[in-house]
């Protein structure tokens, strides 16, 4: 129908108001069809220019190929930062996965006022990053928080200082992104559990399976797409996880929790290192594309299938 | 679900056995409740408390003082960044920053979720898809070239400059949120409304814009909540006076006092999370419907 439109716009015989009528839909999405466009074509190779150049603090656009990505990766905190990033991110996707589908579990058996648990789950999820990180901190400072409150109880010698250690404050960063995230894994799971047929769970009890058998056989295999929409979220923030991190820990102590998203604001607004900092960049944009390709192709092959069964 | 009664998964209705298992289902449900609960019961609590209170009692403690002190004192005296004015202007810089990309953003997402359901041309879904992508993009991607593009625009360390990033950022969200939506509404009506002689805008307002309530409360809950609580652009993008309440508060409590005014920063922290809690507590529902969508594309 719309061939229509574009050449009824071109005829020069129709006066300029009608003209204008007809390519109306074109013209009013055109401003952000060429948002869009700098912003995901435009800035990314922006970027990707910076990343193959020698810019230090000031962008230098002349190519030198691809001996940032080979400083970067001999650096040896980009490499703290990566095993971090896998760390915190197979501890959180899977520990915010186990405990979203408990809690949605848990809601599902018709429990008193369940609006309100609901409620309770969810609401860490409307409050920011930096809220979550400032008040966890408190809460996780050996000083201030649950190591002071242990021991004015009178158990002196408990240590609880994962916050200020080395080798633990990285968990204190999976803690409080558990916290943050699993009210909403609860919700997308509770939403699944609740469309399950209630007929096919009657019909198996009716067969004498047990209910853990039922869960096992039935309703977490029906449930199976939400299980990848919600690996495919929890790993995208992940991967992009900055403020929290910032706020809770600020990549320390030293430089023991630092991600790669604090450690490319470093290189690009603390050291001056453009270029690195660009390239860092990009090994997180192809962080993301590992996850988020697959499953495009993914959720296209099954939109496929499910059409080609209607 | 058609027999709500009978639904029962895990069989705890009756007997001694099924009973327990209630027992110990409500017990992991407090338990985990407690989890969530707990760090804002002290905030709270400690907002009112005062300084004595806490160097006698530690920070997490039940209150053995009261008084509104810390909030006024928050809201309008402290230092933060070198200014004495409390966290008041960073509360309103953020206002004056989330109010206008929330409308602006919307609406425009508003009309491209129109063009791309109801005014389909060749190559529209295509577009589609490229409009998209920006949902997935990275902030580290774009920070070096948005730095360029504020200092062009001469845009550097201003409001206004985190409303462009913040509407930008944000259509691909808002286009999918009600091109999604829209596609709902079936065709025959805009054809009817067509063939009576109404064009792309009266279609819009008459049709369209009646029928959006819905997705438009989602989508500007949506927007409102990210873009206040953002922290990436606006922490690199503004400074000084000019920075929203999230990097205001990284000011507040990383500060060199030497001594923490752990109540003051107690009712900042919770002014700076009151807009979106209060978001959530009243539009709960919207704020789910949201979430499910933006995670199911």
């Amino acid at each position: 129908m719309t061939f229509g439109f574009v050449s009824g716009a071109l005829n020069p015989n129709r006066p300029l108001r009608e003209r204008l009528t007809a390519i109306m839909p074109q013209l009013v999405l055109a401003p952000s069809l060429l948002a869009s466009f700098i912003y995901v074509f435009v800035f990314c190779g922006w970027t990707i220019w910076i990343s193959l150049s020698n810019s230090t603090i000031l962008p230098d656009y002349s190519i030198a190929g691809f001996h940032q990505y080979v400083e970067l990766w001999s650096n040896e905190r980009w490499r703290i930062a990566y095993t971090n990033l896998f760390l915190f991110g197979s501890l959180y996707v899977v520990s915010t996965t186990v405990i979203g589908l408990l809690l949605a579990i848990l809601i599902d058996q018709r429990i008193r006022a369940e609006a309100l648990w609901r409620t309770i789950y969810l609401y860490p999820l409307a409050v920011s990053f930096v809220v979550t990180g400032t008040v966890w901190r408190w809460l996780l400072s050996p000083s201030t928080g649950i190591e002071s409150l242990v021991h004015q109880l009178g158990w002196t010698i408990f240590k609880f200082d994962w916050l200020v250690n080395r080798e633990m404050a990285i968990y204190t960063v999976v803690i409080t992104g558990i916290w943050q995230a699993s009210g909403f894994v609860m919700v997308l799971f509770l939403a699944g559990l609740r469309s399950v047929d209630p007929d096919l769970i009657k019909a198996a009890q009716i067969d004498g399976a047990s209910m853990p058998r039922i869960y096992r056989r039935i309703i977490l295999p029906a449930i199976g797409p939400i299980f990848v929409a919600v690996l495919v979220v929890l790993l995208q923030s992940a991967i992009k996880i900055f403020d929290l991190v910032y706020a809770l820990t600020g990549g320390g102590p030293g430089i023991a929790t630092t991600v790669p998203s604090i450690y490319v604001y470093d290189l690009i607004f603390q050291r001056g290192q453009m270029a690195e900092g660009a390239a860092a960049a990009m090994m997180i944009l192809f962080a993301l594309s590992l996850v988020l390709v697959p499953y495009t192709i993914w959720s296209n092959w099954r939109l496929r299938r499910e059409a080609g069964r209607a | 679900m058609p027999d709500v009664a009978a639904y029962d998964p895990l069989g705890v209705a009756g007997t001694w056995r099924r009973r327990w298992a209630k027992l110990v289902v409500y017990v992991l449900v407090g338990l985990f409740a407690l989890y969530y609960v707990v760090p804002l019961a002290v905030v709270i609590v400690n907002s009112f408390r005062s300084l004595p209170d806490f160097s006698r009692n530690g920070l997490i403690s039940l209150p053995h003082s009261f008084s509104f002190e810390y909030w006024s004192q928050a809201w309008s005296k402290f230092c933060v960044g070198g200014t004495c004015k409390g966290i008041q202007p960073f509360f309103f810089n953020s206002v004056a920053m989330v109010v206008p990309a929330t409308i602006i953003s919307t609406a425009i997402g508003s009309l491209n979720g129109y063009v791309l359901s109801k005014w389909r041309f060749p190559g529209s879904e295509t577009l589609f898809g490229l409009m998209t992508l920006g949902v997935f993009m990275p902030g580290q991607m774009v920070l070096l070239p948005w730095a360029r593009v504020l200092g062009l625009l001469g845009l550097t360390n201003t409001i206004a400059g985190l409303v462009l990033i913040h509407c930008v950022q944000g259509l691909s969200f808002t286009t999918l949120f009600c091109r999604n939506y829209y596609v709902n509404i079936p065709d025959d009506l805009i054809k009817a409304a067509r063939i009576d002689g109404a064009g792309f805008w009266r279609i819009f307002r008459k049709i369209v814009l009646p029928l959006s309530p819905p997705i438009l409360i989602v989508t500007v809950i949506w927007q409102f909540t990210n873009i206040w609580n953002e922290f990436l652009f606006a922490f690199i993008f503004s400074s000084g006076t000019n920075q929203p309440i999230t990097v205001a508060l990284i000011a507040l409590s990383a500060g060199s006092q030497a001594v923490h005014q752990y109540g003051i920063e107690s009712a900042a922290v919770l002014t700076a999370a009151l807009p979106p809690l209060l978001v959530y507590l009243f539009g709960g529902r919207y704020f789910v419907r949201g979430l499910t969508q933006g995670a199911i594309k």
